[in-house]
């Protein structure tokens, strides 16, 4: 009785995720087209990196894998002199993802850059936090995106016999198969792609962004809003050549400026602030731009006497519990020019996916998950979904599993499900408490920072966190 | 006393229930061991194979625990295997493969599969099923029979036989075996999972799995045919086949998932392995002398052994 009743609430729900109300055509009669066991829509830096991962899995030697990617390839002949304004920060387990598949060692032959130490500080008062690893270890990474997409589409070229890799190619329809098993159905997901080619798939992974056509195809419910900020980005010239081996984070009332560390002379920059504030910071000439950035990063106009003596308080109390702890606050280095074309600005928002799978579809990265760019950590969950999916896959695959069966999606999805919306929330929860210079919530906050500062326990966890 | 009347009650509706069938000789002489009474409740289910949520469920979900545990015991034989395709050479035959659950896992793992069923129906699902997987549609192929009818064609041919879930249901075990044990190379493994019969597999494989829960479909199951890992074995051993493993599994009805037990009570799986010198006792002593040599060589860095050697 219990095991019916179990049965039929999964069937209910298998039946409800299959999708029936959206395009269930059913592709009956023999068919031609090419039968891949994996295609992956949306050639980014998550997608092309989750091909590579399945394209030198062990157990998918004897598999066939398709990557779609709209755009144009990027051939990058020789690196540019000038560092590009799109950057991330790259995590060390991320980092260990890109070495398993031989991409890391062509990032580290181009150019990388390595940050040991974090310092995110407060506008409003002189709190501040500082992450460091104790044997200051490489915290993270800084690369051009550009340089991440190069070592990437080299790699899949060293496995093209796995790995089909077609560009200039959008899929404009999807066909799922039927949600129970049909005698002339065919069970896989077709593709139509803008030239009117077709392909089957077993498995359909959607890395196609945060407009993501496979999961508005899916009919995926997606809970999203945007943020009244934007970013905007640049790479800025230091005054003087330093070790440059620090991340900055000033969080204003406007929205978090960050310095990244790009070479000893450069830094990348990313402020996320009120529309019309980043519309006038692109447009301004670029002395007022570079003067905006510095008084950002070192004024203390927003500073309040009653913060400033509260903040005291609780530092002479943590000073009183832990004397050998005491982290001054620093200055980052100061800006002398900024790159001519190099500042863009683009919008921000939040998205989360209800179900990152359905039979037989899984996303990753943005089209299962947007995040504000305050904790650095949108790429990296990419990678933790496809380190999850092709380590699940992979097993699968080891088990002679049909790859879109529900049976280890389902387990994929609790994995990154669980992970990412605590980061999710935890990032929408700082901006949120950060966009105000009301004196509770700055107190508040103030008082917060400053006690996980003195906790190193719980600073040590948050970093093995994001580091995932 | 008690468990002496419940057997009798219950070998009393067993035979009630086969007298609706008087043409039907439960324990016939004849050479076949498929039982009709079952090939009639299996006909009944034979387009439900794929759904995964449906009457089979549990067995897609049994596919976690025995192609793992075949893949692994196979891969003991093969030397060097190719990455992807790992049981890419083996010649396997899945007696009773239903609707293929079985057949397509080992068909992806590299293998070539035959799966036999003596029920049409199903043949014609799992068909339809690998019909539509150009790679499996190569690997696999199916045939409406019964085991006895291809032992004569297919003798020491394969690999390694698959019967699972499969003995619960024949006539009669013991020319079953026999014919598992000779379409079977030399050194090839034979792989069973069945069913204990223990008080235990009464009450819970067939009281509380059949008609409380309907977990497993009415009248699937007859708690007179399960066989005990002991029998089993001895029927298996005089056979000529050597048991290697046995091991019990357990299924959870609300995770719907199967977990390996030291218990072989309820659910178990065995595996078997054909001895190599059959008929020929020359051979065992080439063997012999072969694997001292190889020995002597591996041993021969080591001078104490090789001193223990000589002696």
């Amino acid at each position: 009785m219990a095991a019916r009743f179990v049965r039929r609430w999964d069937a209910v729900r298998a039946a409800a995720r299959s999708g029936l109300l959206v395009s269930c055509r059913r592709w009956s009669g023999a068919s031609t087209d090419t039968v891949y066991d994996v295609v992956v829509s949306g050639g980014g830096l998550v997608g092309a990196a989750m091909a590579c991962a399945l394209g030198y899995d062990i157990h998918f030697h004897d598999k066939k894998i398709l990557l779609l990617e709209a755009g144009p390839k990027k051939v990058l002949e020789k690196l540019s002199e000038t560092y590009s304004n799109r950057v991330s920060s790259i995590s060390p387990g991320s980092a260990t993802l890109l070495s398993s598949f031989g991409a890391w060692d062509h990032i580290c032959n181009m150019r990388y850059r390595a940050f040991r130490r974090m310092q995110v500080w407060d506008a409003c008062s002189e709190a501040l936090i500082m992450f460091d690893k104790d044997n200051l270890d490489d915290m993270g990474y800084i690369v051009e995106n550009d340089v991440i997409m190069h070592a990437l589409t080299k790699q899949l070229e060293a496995v093209s016999d796995r790995v089909t890799v077609l560009y200039r190619s959008k899929a404009i329809r999807y066909t799922w198969p039927c949600p129970f098993p049909m005698a002339d159905c065919s069970p896989w997901v077709h593709i139509t792609l803008g030239d009117g080619s077709t392909f089957q798939t077993k498995l359909l992974i959607g890395a196609d962004g945060h407009n993501s056509g496979v999961r508005q195809a899916a009919g995926i419910q997606n809970v999203s809003w945007n943020y009244d900020q934007s970013a905007v980005v640049a790479t800025l010239h230091l005054s003087e050549a330093t070790e440059n081996n620090v991340a900055w984070q000033r969080f204003l009332p406007s929205g978090p400026i960050a310095l990244l560390p790009l070479s000893d002379t450069l830094s990348s920059l990313v402020w996320s602030t009120s529309h019309e504030h980043a519309a006038e910071l692109v447009s301004m000439d670029e002395e007022q731009f570079v003067d905006a950035v510095n008084s950002a990063f070192w004024s203390d106009a927003d500073h309040t006497d009653f913060i400033d003596t509260a903040g005291a308080m609780l530092q002479y109390a943590v000073g009183l519990l832990k004397p050998t702890k005491v982290s001054a606050r620093q200055l980052p280095p100061s800006v002398a020019r900024v790159d001519a074309k190099s500042r863009v600005l683009f919008p921000l928002g939040l998205g989360h996916a209800a179900e990152y799978v359905r039979p037989r579809v899984a996303l990753i990265g943005d089209a299962a998950h947007r995040v504000h760019p305050l904790a650095g950590q949108g790429v990296n969950m990419g990678f933790g979904d496809i380190s999850s999916l092709a380590h699940h896959l992979s097993t699968a695959a080891f088990n002679g599993k049909d790859l879109g069966s529900m049976s280890h999606l389902t387990g994929y999805e609790t994995d990154r499900q669980r992970h990412n919306t605590a980061l999710l929330a935890a990032t929408d929860l700082l901006k949120r408490l950060y966009s105000t210079s009301a004196a509770p919530l700055v107190l508040l906050r103030t008082w917060g920072l400053q006690a996980t500062n003195a906790a190193s326990p719980l600073k040590e966890q948050i970093m093995a966190f994001a580091s995932k | 006393m008690w468990f002496k009347s419940y057997r009798m009650t219950f070998s009393y509706l067993n035979r009630i229930k086969n007298f609706r069938y008087p043409w039907v000789k439960l324990y016939s002489t004849s050479q076949t061991t498929v039982d009709s009474a079952e090939v009639k409740t299996f006909v009944a289910l034979a387009h439900k194979w794929w759904d995964e949520q449906g009457v089979y469920g549990p067995l897609h979900s049994m596919n976690d625990l025995r192609v793992p545990f075949i893949r692994d015991h196979l891969l003991k034989t093969i030397p060097n295997h190719q990455p992807g395709k790992p049981l890419s050479g083996m010649k396997i035959l899945d007696v009773g493969c239903g609707g293929g659950l079985l057949t397509e896992p080992l068909g992806r793992l590299g293998a070539s599969v035959i799966g036999i069923d003596p029920v049409d129906e199903n043949i014609k699902t799992a068909q339809c099923h690998k019909s539509f997987d150009p790679v499996l549609d190569k690997r696999i192929e199916y045939r409406v029979c019964s085991l006895e009818e291809i032992v004569e064609e297919t003798a020491e041919t394969f690999d390694a036989v698959v019967a699972s879930e499969v003995v619960e249901h024949v006539i009669d075990i013991e020319t079953f075996l026999q014919c598992c044990c000779q379409v079977l190379k030399p050194g090839g493994s034979l792989f069973i999972t069945t069913i204990n019969k223990t008080q235990l597999s009464y009450a819970l494989g067939i009281v509380f799995s059949e008609q409380i829960a309907g977990i497993v479909p009415k009248g699937t199951h007859t708690w007179e045919k399960f066989v005990s890992p002991e029998t089993l074995e001895s029927i298996l051993e005089s056979n000529g086949l050597s048991v290697q493993t046995v091991v019990g599994m357990l299924y959870n009805p609300f995770s719907g998932y199967w977990h390996w037990s030291e218990n072989t009570s309820l659910n178990y799986v065995a595996h078997a392995v054909k001895s190599r010198v059959q008929e020929h006792p020359m051979s065992a002593e080439f063997v012999l002398k072969r694997e001292t040599e190889e020995l002597q060589a591996t041993a021969c860095t080591n001078p104490a052994v090789h001193e223990e050697l000589k002696k």
